[in-house]
């Protein structure tokens, strides 16, 4: 697989970070470069190279990379294959690094150590930050950094990441110049297998050397694990998790997205008020207030359910999560490993189908690549929002649980099902006695720190407003003028919108989508929605907008389309996005990871057919209930 | 009959002698020395998922990692007295 090259800061000696998973390395690169990082705590977050930029207290500028994490240098998955390539020199469009930080958990030296020694062999310069030593003193763990220093041969800092001063010793070492001086002849890539045990060897003694050779239990993470991993009551507590979320999305949403929708009228009005009637104040009121405003007001929901993911990747639950699943995915020929990626994914695909690269396994690596756009991603949560407010009654059932929150619990489930079924299937096709690997790491449990939370939510919120500002906007503002041009002809009866390009096209495609249900306002709609599912909604807000032959123009959509709409059409429409054909987004992401067009035209093709036949389905059997 | 970590019950320390990995999988040798189960460690099965016990979670050394039962079982063990009335307290 190619990798992206990326250089955000040309020249300067290059320095790169690299140690075991969950050693906190990605934190040390925030403190390191001030870069909003996403820091998290599982085993492969970091897929991605990043590179920052950092100046030492004696004003030297450096570029830093932040390699993804790897427990050896024998890659097993394409992400650890990235840090051996920069490592060894064999990375396209990256020089080797002139110094290499070796970042150590101090709170699990004898894994740790293993590949500093590997990394000391490749005979680049190189440093080692003892890291979470703070979390080592709390376990009774006290590493002396000089004797280790001597021990390796090597130079050693004490590093805490989460703290503001914990990077200073590093920046103090990195001005002196004999750090950056080869110390070894350069070796010859990977270390041959054997050595393993040798290397292991070698730190047993270093250990023994230091008085830390005996093995530590971490008493308070397992104490949590006895209830989360129990095999009763594991599963049950990460249902009612799941479902917790999902009613949160809801339930604590609902004021915000009062403030906004208020907000959004009051200044559609004002405008309109400010600017003479004609073309001009329809494109403002009609496609920039009504399109974008329909968007926005989704946001409160998108940052309830990023902050619920943030926390539990931050806080170490996820891993376990996957732990739990582990059977369920093995039913259906996947791992554990694949529940990462996939809950990712309800975030948005794309950087889910980037977080499968963690997958070891060729086969499960696709088929995971595969079924995630099936997970419902944050950019349907407004389609489904908007429809399930329109049909479904806002009441709620047994014990204080919102119905439109079930509604939406049980759209996200259909998801997942459609997705196991699919793995199933081609399971079923793809039989072979494949073995499929899980050796995970379950890492201790951390509280979520506020910092890092904060810093994920800012960039989600930040990409949602700018997906918002740009294509949102951009395609709202061209449907516009495809609906409003050309004007009818004089004397015409209906609303103008039907004699434009947008009505012609809509008709076209309405004969495809008349037989699930869809009129022409909706298929229309259902074109800029390729380029971001939310866009479906300010379509639709600027479709009816246009379409309204009186004057109620930034009204609410919600109360609008549930009026024109049967309920079998609705509900239609929520099935089609439960499957809905990905954004063209998505499917440039699949091309990038599985090299060519290929998977991704199966894709798009098993996607709208699925979609189809749901809605197909749905649509019928309501008929046949009596919602038509 | 040489045993294996699959075969231990929770919470019983044991010392790793040997990673013996499947005939079609014979990578799994390096990957499993690479997370830590290396001759000489110390080894112990700490949950298990139902049904059937699969996958485990297993403390090798000072970390936890999640194990399929296969995988475990490539892992041949030796128990340890002293090591298990530690791992009780």
């Amino acid at each position: 697989m190619k990798q992206a090259v990326v250089h955000v800061h040309r020249g300067g000696p290059l320095l790169a970070l690299v140690g075991n998973p969950n050693c906190g390395k990605t934190a040390l690169f925030n403190r390191l470069t001030g870069s909003h990082q996403k820091v998290a705590n599982y085993a492969g977050v970091t897929v991605e190279r990043k590179e920052g930029k950092l100046v030492t207290p004696a004003g030297k500028h450096l570029r830093v990379l932040d390699l993804p994490g790897t427990y050896s240098l024998n890659p097993r998955s394409p992400d650890e294959k990235v840090t051996c390539d920069v490592l060894t020199g064999h990375a396209e469009g990256e020089k080797r690094p002139d110094l290499v930080v070796c970042v150590v958990d101090a709170t699990n030296l004898r894994r740790n150590l293993r590949l500093v020694l590997a990394v000391k062999r490749l005979g680049l310069p190189c440093v080692v930050a003892l890291n979470m030593t703070d979390l080592a003193a709390q376990s009774g763990i006290r590493v002396d950094g000089a004797a280790l220093s001597a021990a390796l041969d090597l130079p050693v800092v004490n590093t805490v990441a989460v703290n503001a001063d914990g990077a200073a010793a590093l920046l103090t070492l990195l001005d002196r110049p004999d750090t950056w001086k080869r110390t070894a002849p350069i070796g010859a890539g990977a270390p041959p297998a054997d050595t393993i045990e040798a290397d292991h060897e070698a730190v047993r003694r270093i250990l023994q050397g230091l008085g830390l050779d005996k093995a530590i239990p971490h008493l308070a993470s397992d104490r949590i694990d006895r209830v989360v991993l129990h095999p009763l009551a594991g599963p049950p507590l990460l249902a009612v998790i799941l479902f917790l979320i999902f009613q949160a999305v809801f339930a604590w949403a609902a004021t915000p997205m009062n403030w906004i929708e208020t907000a959004t009228e009051w200044l559609g009005n004002g405008v309109a008020g400010l600017l003479p009637p004609g073309w001009l104040q329809s494109l403002v009121v009609d496609g920039v207030i009504a399109g974008a405003g329909g968007v926005i007001v989704f946001l409160p929901q998108i940052v309830i359910l990023f902050f619920f993911i943030l926390m539990l990747e931050e806080s170490g639950y996820l891993p376990r999560a996957a732990f739990l699943l582990d059977r369920l995915m093995g039913g259906v020929g996947l791992s554990g490993r694949s529940f990462i990626p996939l809950l990712s994914s309800f975030a948005c695909a794309i950087p889910g189908i980037m977080a499968a690269r963690t997958i070891t396994n060729t086969r499960d690596r696709l088929v995971t690549i595969m079924i995630a756009p099936m997970m419902t991603c944050s950019a349907r949560l407004p389609v489904y929002a908007l429809l399930i407010g329109a049909f479904v009654p806002q009441r709620t059932i047994w014990g204080g649980l919102e119905l439109q929150g079930m509604v939406l619990f049980c759209l996200y489930v259909a998801g997942i099902v459609g997705a196991l079924l699919v793995a199933w299937l081609i399971k079923r096709f793809t039989a072979r006695n494949l073995m499929h690997p899980l050796m995970m790491e379950l890492p201790i449990y951390h509280w979520p720190r506020l910092r890092n939370i904060a810093i994920g939510l800012w960039q989600r919120v930040m990409i949602f407003m700018k997906r918002v500002g740009g294509i949102i906007l951009a395609l709202t503002v061209l449907l516009w003028f495809l609906a409003s041009f050309p004007a009818p002809p004089a004397g015409a009866t209906g609303a103008p919108i039907e004699y434009s390009f947008a009505g012609m096209l809509g008709r076209a495609l309405a004969v495809v989508f008349e037989p699930i249900g869809f009129n022409w306002q909706i298929s229309i709609s259902l074109v800029p929605g390729l380029a971001a599912r939310e866009v479906v909604v300010s379509a639709l807000g600027t479709v009816y907008a246009l379409s309204a032959t009186g004057n109620d123009t930034a009204g609410a959509l919600s109360p609008l389309i549930a009026h024109s709409w049967s309920l079998a059409t609705g509900l239609a429409l929520l099935a089609w996005f439960v499957f809905a054909p990905q954004c063209l987004a998505t499917l440039a992401t699949v091309r990038r990871e599985t090299g060519g067009w290929k998977m991704p035209l199966v894709m798009a093709a098993y996607l709208f057919a699925l979609a189809y036949l749901a809605s197909f389905i749905t649509y019928h059997l309501a008929l046949a209930a009596g919602w038509g | 009959m040489t045993l294996t970590l699959d075969q231990l019950p929770d919470r019983q320390a044991c010392t790793v002698t040997q990673v013996a990995p499947p005939a079609n999988a014979p990578e799994w040798h390096e990957w499993l020395e690479e997370i830590g189960f290396l001759p000489g460690e110390r080894v112990m099965v700490m949950a298990r998922a139902l049904p059937g016990g699969d996958p485990l979670v297993v403390r090798i050394g000072s970390s936890t990692f999640a194990l399929r039962r296969v995988e475990a079982a490539c892992v041949q063990v030796a128990t340890e007295h002293r090591a298990a009335d530690g791992a009780a307290a």
